[in-house]
């Protein structure tokens, strides 16, 4: 057998599992259209997944959700631009003066597991029913991994470099933009996309709790008009943006990390 | 030598008096300053930021209430069932998918990209199917702890080392028996994981539902003190929930010798 033939094999050996999974996917899809039609599901509970598909053309131009999901992008990317710069700039200080770090390490990671989007009432009253209380919300709920992934992106660079660094008597400031922030990038990067989902979970969420914004907003207000094909389509879009969002990121990720 | 050791150690260990322990103190006092500053300043809205008398009293007035624990036990029974039953599901299919490769590689994408979106856009949905009480609150805790469970234990699985799997294989141990005797108990470290990552997402999704829409709870004692503007009441209720939760996040990680792996 010649090796293009077994390569032709294999890969579609590797194609198999995928589409198996794809199918079973529409299977319990037409398994529900199925149900729904003969009457055993309520389709006052469960629209047909025919209805919901055919809903996404009507959803997408009533609803504006191109310019919903700029709406949504945007607070994302500035709590984006606002988690890195204070994350980062926090996780260098926190390196930088180890006491610090010592004292305040814990406290980050001990945030990193509080349930802080539960605040956005408080947010809602400092900062009204507006989009600052979105982006400010995404913002801190983000912060956490941002900073302790800076942390150890910077502790983690080789002592190989450092050493270089020394020998080649770099002052504080060079040794930190010409040895360890770019030994650190990858990891703090992890971070950034770490914060950066996060911000989007929460964004979304908090968008969708206080009916304003972009695509949280649609969802609620779908569902208050008991729009059940359209709330369903709505949903169904913003995890697709969700994942999209997810997938570019990892891709930006294996960009930077090239070697693991 | 060994005398002047002894001594360096007991001035480093001496209680309470650490440089480290210093400035949190430090941090704390200037936090506490610059708040009661900010009350009394008038720079902000009135009682947005409230005086650390007016959260201390109502704290304490929370603390005493019987209101407040009867929603504790609401909100703690929808999230330990959220999690029992989002856990068991987790536990079961990450069990199927760490087991089989064919499963994993047709299904495992599916829930590695649901994963990470935000859970909370399904409780209209959860609305519809379980009724506006604990029950859509508890499906959509649910839903938020089953994805983190399955994929820590998928991973888990494919973590156990090779040598135990042939060991359960040559004494000829069953399907039940290897999950029992082999995967589960190798798997310990990850399921604990995935149960404290499961626990602090339940939490949010339950939290989070009850806030939206319920007539008791942790979430709607929240924000009913949004809707009247008791600030204090609120600033109350976020300090004893923050404490509660990461609290709890410790007690599992601890429970499930978490720490340990650090120290090895």
């Amino acid at each position: 057998m010649t090796v293009a033939a077994l390569s032709k094999r294999s890969s579609r050996r590797g194609l198999a599992p995928p589409m198996v999974g794809l199918a079973v996917l529409v299977a319990f899809f037409l398994a529900i259209e199925l149900l729904i039609q003969i009457g055993v599901l309520n389709r006052f509970i469960i629209p047909p997944p025919s209805e919901i598909v055919g809903s996404f053309g009507r959803v997408i131009i009533e609803e504006h959700v191109f310019s919903r999901f700029l709406l949504t992008l945007g607070e994302c990317l500035t709590a984006g631009v606002m988690l890195t710069v204070f994350g980062v700039a926090g996780g260098v200080l926190m390196h930088r003066y180890k006491l610090l770090q010592q004292a305040c390490e814990t406290w980050v990671a001990a945030m990193a597991s509080a349930p802080i989007v539960l605040m956005y009432p408080l947010f809602l009253v400092i900062f009204g029913r507006s989009a600052w209380t979105i982006i400010m919300m995404g913002f801190i709920a983000a912060l956490p991994p941002v900073i302790l992934k800076t942390i150890e992106g910077i502790a983690g660079t080789r002592k190989v470099l450092v050493n270089v660094g020394r020998s080649l008597n770099l002052t504080a400031a060079q040794q930190f933009w010409k040895i360890l922030f770019p030994a650190a990038l990858p990891t703090i990067f992890v971070g950034v996309r770490l914060g950066l989902i996060f911000a989007l979970i929460n964004i979304v969420g908090v968008e969708f709790l206080i009916n304003f914004g972009g695509l949280g907003q649609l969802i609620n207000e779908l569902a208050e008009r008991y729009d059940l094909a359209g709330t369903y389509a709505a949903i169904c879009f913003v995890i697709l943006v969700s994942v999209l969002f997810f997938m570019a990121l990892e891709k930006a990720e294996r960009w930077l990390r090239p070697v693991d | 030598m060994a005398e002047t050791g002894r001594l360096r150690q007991t001035a480093v260990t001496a209680p309470g008096l650490s440089p480290v322990m210093l400035l949190r103190i430090a941090i704390i006092f200037s936090v506490l300053a610059v708040w009661e500053f900010l009350s009394h300043s008038g720079w902000l809205y009135r009682d947005v930021v409230p005086s650390l008398l007016a959260i201390g009293r109502a704290l304490i007035d929370l603390l005493a209430s019987g209101d407040y624990y009867f929603n504790l036990g609401v909100t703690a029974g929808e999230i330990g069932t959220a999690l029992a039953l989002g856990g068991v599901a987790g536990l079961a299919v990450g069990i199927l998918l760490g087991a089989n490769r064919f499963l994993s590689k047709a299904f495992e994408a599916y829930l590695y990209y649901l994963g990470p979106t935000p859970k909370i856009i399904f409780f209209p949905i959860m609305i519809m199917w379980f009724g506006v009480g604990p029950g859509s609150k508890i499906a959509l805790g649910t839903l938020s702890c089953f994805f983190p469970v399955a994929l820590n234990i998928a991973a888990g699985m494919r973590q156990i080392d090779k040598v135990l799997i042939r060991v359960g294989k040559t004494f000829r141990a069953s399907t039940a028996q290897m999950v029992f005797k082999i995967y589960l108990p190798a798997m310990r470290h990850p399921i604990i994981n995935g149960i404290r990552l499961g626990l602090g997402v339940a939490l949010i999704g339950t939290l989070l539902a009850e806030t939206k829409l319920s007539n008791k709870g942790i979430g709607f004692l929240i924000i009913q003190a949004y809707s009247i503007f008791d600030m204090p009441r609120m600033y109350a209720l976020l300090i004893v929930l923050f404490v509660l939760a990461i609290g709890a996040n410790a007690l599992v990680g601890r429970l499930g010798g978490l720490d340990s792996i650090k120290r090895h």
